[in-house]
């Protein structure tokens, strides 16, 4: 009998829900559920904080939550765990998930972080030029906060040949986790880029989770799915050849369709025959994607090319700071006083000398979401929210703008809604630069922890 | 008749740094001739109105009844860097879909969401 293998999805993202990750460990008869929690400004967010509060572990916040949730099923069902939850310290979170197994009665469990991707000392050296402008990377010394490569699927690989039960990563490229069980299940050679090929493009379709599954999709009269409070995070039943069924554990609610797939097949993807990653060069035109059953689509023939020499770089840099803050009118003539309200607000930023690089002010309701391609004829609307926000260099220069808002309350206009601040109406801006490196100079570090 | 093109199609936008790629998918084999033939790359970009603030290029994807728009200098200079509240251009996408198409009379009945059309 030919093998399949069942990969399930726990996460899309650090703030994901997590009650479908533990359905899916329950009941979707898995052999392995892997989670993806990072950001492109995930790592750079995290040694900003490491820095501040040296009570933060460097992992997921939601480790716990994730895994006290999902590792009683799993290990019940034998489902192996890979996970980027390791943020800037995997090791932490090795010993993280030791702590939980042996509280929750699991012994014997081998547990394995993939360390390397962090290469913030060297990362001046080891990169030319930044992709986004063509300026020497040296530029961003004066500003750099962290940087990290992309890793592939290879060091997970090497950890589950060792008998790895749980694999915890830092950066990795998002769709090579859910790959690298097919990598090893299926005995693909790292250079088999037509294998490689469709079994990325299938962790492509994994990696954000409810996306392919109705998330993200909803439109009511135009698409329409069953239940859309109640998502399961989609399942890949996958083939020796890479070939898999997209579907969900039965009776949750949401879709697994051709326009779901669809949807999910070009998202975040520039050049479709073209979609760069760590392991494979991903060849999405050729793709074949068929119904055979409710919730369930088989997606077929996907390319591979050979991969690239050379591996992604995010390099996150300190780049000052943004203040926002909004007010709001509403009923007959609320358009008039938002009007009113910007310009009081632009006379007293004169007034008290903002220095912005950029600051805007929007109506929410109106013209905040879509900017300038706003319709020149949209109604006015009943209600408006006066949202300013401004970035600057400095921190103080972006308290101003909550600091102008506070005095719209009693120095305002008629009828001026407002709250009082309750939170920081400032925040950093951690801009994110990219850079290729050469793939040798990144190895990986595999280091094995047991409950 | 000229119809929204909500009705023949729909899509999704997603995010990389400063660059928003917009993919609309033709909601009948009909309709993406039409779709391909109307909104050009020049078209979309000029119907976003100054949004988009780099080049907007298309790539056809046949084999799912789709066109991928790659718009650069999308996100207001990135992700972290926005002022925008949508700073991912998750919504963005919602914009084309009043873009209009010229759709042959024969057509109206594969029309989404025909509660909405004119009479």
């Amino acid at each position: 009998m030919t093998k399949t293998i069942r990969i399930g999805a726990g996460a899309a993202w650090w703030g994901d829900r997590v009650e479908p990750a533990a359905l899916n460990a329950e009941r979707g008869e898995l052999d392995y559920l892997c989670f993806e929690t990072m950001a492109e400004a995930t790592v750079s967010a995290a040694q900003v904080r490491a820095r501040r509060d040296p009570s933060f572990e460097g992992y997921d916040t939601y480790l716990d939550d994730r895994m006290r949730a999902v590792l009683p099923a799993c290990m019940r069902n034998r489902t192996k765990i890979i996970s980027n939850q390791g943020w800037i310290n995997p090791d932490a979170a090795a010993k993280r998930i030791v702590y939980w197994l042996r509280e929750l009665g699991f012994t014997g469990v081998k547990v394995a972080s993939v360390n390397g991707a962090l290469i913030t000392d060297r990362v001046l050296q080891l990169t030319d030029k930044i992709l986004e402008n063509g300026q020497p990377t040296s530029t961003l010394q004066p500003t750099l906060i962290s940087a990290e490569a992309y890793l592939g699927a290879e060091p997970i690989v090497e950890a589950l040949r060792a008998g790895a039960q749980i694999v915890v990563t830092g950066r990795v490229a998002d769709p090579s986790i859910f790959m690298a069980p097919m990598m090893y299940e299926f005995g693909w050679d790292a250079l088999d880029h037509d294998k490689l090929g469709q079994g990325m493009g299938v962790g492509h379709l994994m990696e954000c989770g409810a996306q392919v599954t109705g998330g993200y999709f909803s439109d009511p009269g135009f698409k329409d799915v069953p239940e859309p409070w109640n998502f399961g995070f989609p399942i890949a039943e996958v083939n020796a050849d890479g070939s898999a069924v997209i579907t969900k554990v039965a009776g949750t609610g949401g879709a697994v369709n051709l326009q779901t797939i669809k949807e999910q097949m070009l998202y975040e993807v520039h050049d479709p025959a073209n979609y760069l990653t760590p392991d494979v060069v991903v060849d999405f035109t050729t793709a074949q994607i068929e119904q055979v059953g409710p919730d369930r689509v088989r997606v077929s023939h996907i390319g591979g090319k050979p991969r690239t020499p050379t591996l992604k770089v995010s390099i996150g840099c300190a780049e000052g700071f943004i203040g926002e803050d909004m007010f709001f009118y509403a009923g007959p003539g609320a358009l008039r006083r938002a009007q009113l309200a910007k310009k009081i607000l632009e006379e007293r930023f004169k007034i008290v000398g903002l220095k912005a690089e950029e600051y805007r002010v929007d109506f929410l309701g109106m013209n905040a979401i879509h900017g300038a391609a706003t319709p020149a004829n949209v109604p006015e609307p009943y209600e408006i929210a006066v949202r300013v926000s401004a970035r600057t260099a400095t921190r103080d220069e972006a308290i101003k703008v909550g600091r102008e808002v506070d005095g719209m309350a009693v120095s305002g206009i008629a009828h001026t809604g407002k709250r009082v601040p309750h939170a920081d109406r400032t925040r950093e801006v951690i801009g994110v630069w990219s850079a290729l490196v050469p793939r040798e100079q990144v190895p990986a570090i595999v280091t094995y922890f047991e409950s | 008749m000229k119809v929204q093109l909500q009705h023949l199609a729909h899509a999704r936008s997603g995010d990389k740094g400063d660059t928003s790629n917009i993919a609309v998918f033709a909601y009948e084999p009909e309709f993406y001739p039409l779709l391909k033939a109307q909104l050009t790359a020049e078209r979309f970009k000029a119907f976003y109105n100054g949004a988009i603030k780099g080049a907007v290029i298309r790539y056809e994807v046949d084999n799912l009844e789709a066109m991928n728009f790659v718009c650069h200098g999308a996100l207001g200079g990135g992700v972290s860097r926005s002022l925008c509240l949508d700073n991912y251009g998750k919504a963005l996408s919602a914009a084309v879909l009043g873009f209009e198409i010229v759709v042959p009379e024969a057509l109206r009945s594969k029309l989404h969401g025909a509660h909405l059309l004119p009479a």
